[in-house]
């Protein structure tokens, strides 16, 4: 069995690496760039060994240096990971050489699979359905002209070398071929370093399918399964389940058994999967991952296998534990991907600090996460945070409880798409199997979230606002009066003798402004007026250091909240906000700037005139120098404009409050 | 802003000239350096002033000396205490009960000049000297609060009036007793105690009794008014009374007789009078008192005001001369 293992990777996935090795006794070392230095996964592991500064091509992709962090310390394995040099087969080489044991297949078979080209011809040639196209060794442009045409529109045009859906170009039309091509190629050379283009039939609303297969060092090959990893945007993966739902039988048998072929015609050994699409009637081969997936979860709970265990059993030597009938599925799982992005501004991904960031804690629901409160997510890398997933008896049961996991999953201080995820799982195209790998862009609008802030948020956000300002909570406390000895005057719950006491929070979100104001009497909230609302009235208001809660109306309301800084994130079920709090005491004012024209403040000699009549001049650009009391004084150009006039040359003498320049503004 | 505005310039100088132009923002921040801070709008300002006052030397703590304890009897209770009609009697230390931390009152000559309940207490962890009429003032009442006076002023405990006095007693047995010195003594200790004195009127409020339970002349720092309050130099059926008696005998004197009805209305417009400028709205609104507060916000509102009056330096204690 393997003594120590070296991950050669960061985040969720080297922290799950690490949990299976640490099960079996395996002595784990992790690497990290500058930017990582705190994170988790450096801490989950028994060593940690610095292999460069942030950027990922000076750190997790430079081959030396995690070689030497292996040897260093003593790593008999490495583990790549996903992305980075998983599917690098000169590092597969690279770790052989230095006498490592690379967690993965053989260079040959990375490699074989490696290029789009030579593995779509390898797998027609093993009788595996591929999608009908082009790729050949011919790569003029012209060429791949008049294949294209050959082939048919609507067409697809991949970079050959490429991966993970970068490059692609879709043509639908005959016009716009050809500067597609031109397009693709020049975007897979400074991409992939390879201009190789493949062309292929494009499917509209394929769903993807993929199987998982291990083979051991013995020649035992076995699929565990199938899933669907149809939730994609712009190609990249955020919902994936097991097994791939509403496939007939018949065609799931073939599914799999042509994953097997695929896998022993490239002498495959460790962990893989085989990439289809499915168009409802028949698959086509995509491509193979030579490497353990992101979503290889799914096959483990739906298998009850631990894959990474596998993994180093074959890396150690050993023969795969079961035989294919023994393999056994039970139930359905499902994956969301929680990112640092923003569903609401185009994805925009974030970074920063997580003031926090936590996983729900559920029955059959289970986390990879590589992140938790208080870390900050660099911003040298992907946005991927953690995996949440739930397994059900049955599909529904599942996606149910993932949506309910999710809404339990709560971040703030950077944008995260947990809510839109859960949309998502809630919606009925995916609930109906109708959902397809263009489905999220072509339909974005649809899994939106509320475009307002619903009247009982905001009030419970003011509430709480107020009670923590205001009070001293110890955590989990009741928020009620100050119990240590103090002046009735710091009492600010709002007593006013005989009034009813307004108190108004202003909130601003996704640039709505909104204001609140809540009516206090004997120090407790009686109502609520949004303006433009109408008045409610608020009884039964409790807030603890992390709830709120109150009867608005007639129903009893609570929500989680926290405070950070001047924003005020509150959850309610599947809601969240971020409100920002409009504190007029933060505003910024600016006195208006200079008025009046360009005068000097003293009496004294021009210096320096760097500028003519007719000079375009920006704000605070030099127009004079004065030299007066033994200091120079530049006269700056309050705004931009043009020159219109200059009073005064170089020499002349200059009264105060005199205008030395005209400037025209813009 | 300015010394003279543009009508006045114009008078006195014929300078033509807008008032924004005279003394506008721009002006006093810019140019004549009159004004210290620039603020764009109304919240602008109150930020800025906040600013100013949050770097003012902190005042002295105002902190209890002891931790406030609520009430053992409901706030609530004093709507259903206080009798709607001033001339009925009720004890006041039901009212105290209801004010005072814990509802503990240490009494001082509790058996003795009983229509002046006097004792020490807490009050929002403060301590307090408290003064309550139960009835009317007696010579034993007076020199009763006479010494309680003395007391708290030594001890430099604050002191609570509560307000609910037709009067001193009169009649020939009160006179012969000495009751003009004695109420002088009660009146003059008012008067000098340097302490910080509050006044809260909970009932009738006239004559000398309003001076003898430290009334605005006696300059409390905070007097504060109960809606059910009354204020005036006499009842108003008193008043009414007392004029129609000088009235009938001048009628008299002349040989007229006045019948019961005109009586009646040349009564009526003095108590209605009386009535409208005895009421707690009335004089509020002429500033001669505090506010006009609700009983259960008594507490709170005092708790307030013995916070506010640590921030004063203790004034040097001397007293008058005690008729005796």
């Amino acid at each position: 069995m393997i003594k120590s293992l070296l991950v050669a990777n960061r985040g969720e996935i080297a922290c799950r690496i690490f949990r299976t090795a640490q099960r079996m006794n395996v002595r784990t070392v992790a690497v990290y760039s500058d930017a990582d230095a705190q994170a988790r996964h450096v801490r989950a592991a028994d060593v940690a060994v610095r292999i460069g500064p942030a950027p990922a091509r000076e750190s997790y992709l430079d081959i030396p240096a995690l070689l030497e962090a292996a040897r260093a310390s003593g790593a008999q394995a490495i583990h790549p990971g996903y992305g980075f040099l998983a599917e690098n087969a000169q590092f597969a080489e690279a770790c052989s050489k230095a006498g490592l044991i690379f967690i993965g297949p053989p260079a040959a078979a990375i490699h074989a699979m490696g290029s789009k080209i030579v593995a779509k011809t390898r797998m027609r040639a093993a009788g595996v359905p591929v999608l009908p196209g082009y790729a050949g060794e011919r790569q003029e442009l012209a060429h791949l002209e008049r294949e294209a045409r050959a082939l048919g529109l609507p067409l697809i045009i991949k970079p050959a070398a490429g991966g993970g859906g970068k490059g692609m170009q879709i043509v639908r039309q005959s016009g716009e071929l050809a500067p597609a091509l031109a397009a693709a190629r020049r975007l897979a050379e400074s991409a992939f370093g390879d201009g190789a283009l493949l062309l292929e039939r494009y499917l509209p609303a394929p769903r993807h399918l993929e199987v998982q297969v291990f083979a051991d060092t013995h020649g035992n090959f076995l699929h565990l399964g199938d899933r669907d990893c149809s939730i994609q945007r712009r190609h990249q993966k955020l919902i994936e389940e097991a097994p791939a739902p509403a496939v007939p039988a018949e065609v799931r048998e073939r599914l799999r058994a042509a994953a097997l072929v695929v896998a022993r015609a490239v002498g495959y050994v460790s962990a893989g999967t085989v990439e289809f699409l499915y168009d409802g009637r028949e698959f086509y081969f995509m491509e193979m991952n030579t490497r353990l997936q992101v979503e290889h979860t799914v096959t483990e709970a739906v298998t009850g296998l631990d894959l990474v265990e596998w993994q180093l059993r074959v890396a150690a030597g050993d023969r795969l534990p079961l035989s294919q009938d023994q393999v056994r599925l039970e139930g359905h799982a499902i994956e969301a991907r929680v990112c640092a992005e923003d569903p609401a501004r185009g994805f925009l991904p974030s970074a920063g600090r997580l003031a926090l960031l936590e996983w729900p804690r559920m029955d059959s629901v289970r986390v990879d996460a590589g992140f938790g409160s208080g870390d900050t997510v660099p911003d040298s890398y992907d946005s991927l945070l953690g995996k949440v997933i739930a397994w059900g008896g049955t599909r529904d049961e599942a996606a149910a409880r993932l949506a309910r996991a999710l809404d339990e999953t709560r971040s703030a201080g950077i944008a995260t798409n947990e809510r839109w995820l859960a949309r998502i799982l809630r919606a009925p195209v995916f609930l109906e199997v109708r959902h397809h790998i263009a489905l999220l862009d072509q339909n974005l609008a649809d899994f939106a979230g509320p475009g307002t802030v619903p009247a009982e948020a905001l009030t419970l956000a003011a509430l709480a606002l107020h009670s923590a300002a205001f009070a001293e909570l110890p955590a989990g406390a009741p928020a009620a009066r100050p119990t240590r000895t103090a002046s009735p005057w710091q009492l600010l719950d709002g007593f006013t003798p005989n009034l009813v006491t307004p108190i108004a929070y202003s909130f601003s979100w996704r640039g709505q402004r909104s204001t609140v104001e809540l009516e206090y009497a004997d120090g407790a909230p009686v109502a609520a007026t949004i303006t433009g609302g109408t008045r409610a009235a608020l009884t039964d208001s409790q807030t603890t250091s992390e709830t709120v809660a109150a009867r608005i109306g007639a129903q009893r309301l609570h929500a989680r909240y926290l405070i950070v800084g001047a924003h005020v994130y509150l959850w309610r079920g599947e809601a969240q906000y971020d409100l920002l709090l409009d504190d007029p005491r933060t505003h910024e004012y600016s006195a208006t700037a200079a008025v009046g024209g360009l005068t000097t403040p003293l009496p004294g000699v021009v210096v320096s005139v760097p500028v003519t009549v007719g000079s375009k001049v920006s704000a605070g650009e030099v127009l004079m120098v004065i030299e007066a009391m033994k200091m120079e004084h530049t006269i700056t150009a309050p705004h931009a404009g043009t020159v219109k006039a200059i009073h005064f040359a170089r020499g002349d003498r200059v009264p105060e409050g005199k205008e030395l320049l005209e400037l025209a503004a813009e | 802003m300015f010394l003279g505005g543009p009508p006045l310039v114009k008078a006195a100088t014929g300078e033509d000239i807008d008032a924004e132009s005279l003394g506008g923002a721009d002006v006093h921040c810019r140019e004549s350096g009159v004004c210290d801070h620039y603020a764009e709008n109304d919240t602008h300002a109150l930020a800025i002033a906040r600013r100013v006052v949050a770097r003012l030397k902190a005042a002295t703590p105002t902190a209890p000396p002891q931790t406030p304890q609520e009430p053992q009897y409901a706030a609530q209770d004093l709507y259903g205490l206080l009798p709607a009609n001033l001339r009925k009697p009720y004890d006041v230390r039901e009212v105290i009960a209801r004010l005072v931390d814990a509802s503990e009152l240490d009494e001082f000559k509790q058996l003795y000049g009983t229509t002046l309940v006097c004792g020490f207490a807490h009050l929002g962890g403060y301590p307090v000297g408290i003064l309550a009429n139960n009835g009317v003032l007696f010579s034993e009442s007076a020199l009763k609060g006479t010494h309680f006076i003395e007391l708290c002023a030594r001890e430099q405990i604050p002191l609570l009036f509560l307000q609910n006095i037709t009067g001193f007693m009169v009649g020939r047995r009160a006179e012969a007793g000495g009751i003009a010195k004695d109420g002088a003594k009660l009146v003059t200790a008012v008067a000098c105690a340097a302490v910080p004195k509050m006044t809260v009127i909970i009932g009738g409020s006239y004559g000398a009794g309003n001076y003898a339970m430290c009334g605005r002349a006696y300059g409390p720092r905070f007097l504060f008014q109960w809606p059910n309050a009354r204020i005036s130099v006499m009842g108003g059926e008193q008043a009414a009374s007392v004029l129609a008696t000088v009235k009938r005998e001048q009628l008299k004197a002349k040989g007229s007789a006045w019948p019961t009805d005109d009586e009646e209305s040349f009564k009526r417009p003095i108590r209605e009078q009386y009535e409208r400028q005895g009421h707690p709205y009335y004089s509020s609104a002429r500033l001669w008192d505090d506010g006009v507060i609700d009983p259960k916000d008594t507490r709170r509102v005092l708790a307030l005001t013995l916070a506010v009056a640590r921030n004063a330096p203790q004034e040097p204690q001397t007293f008058g001369v005690f008729r005796m």
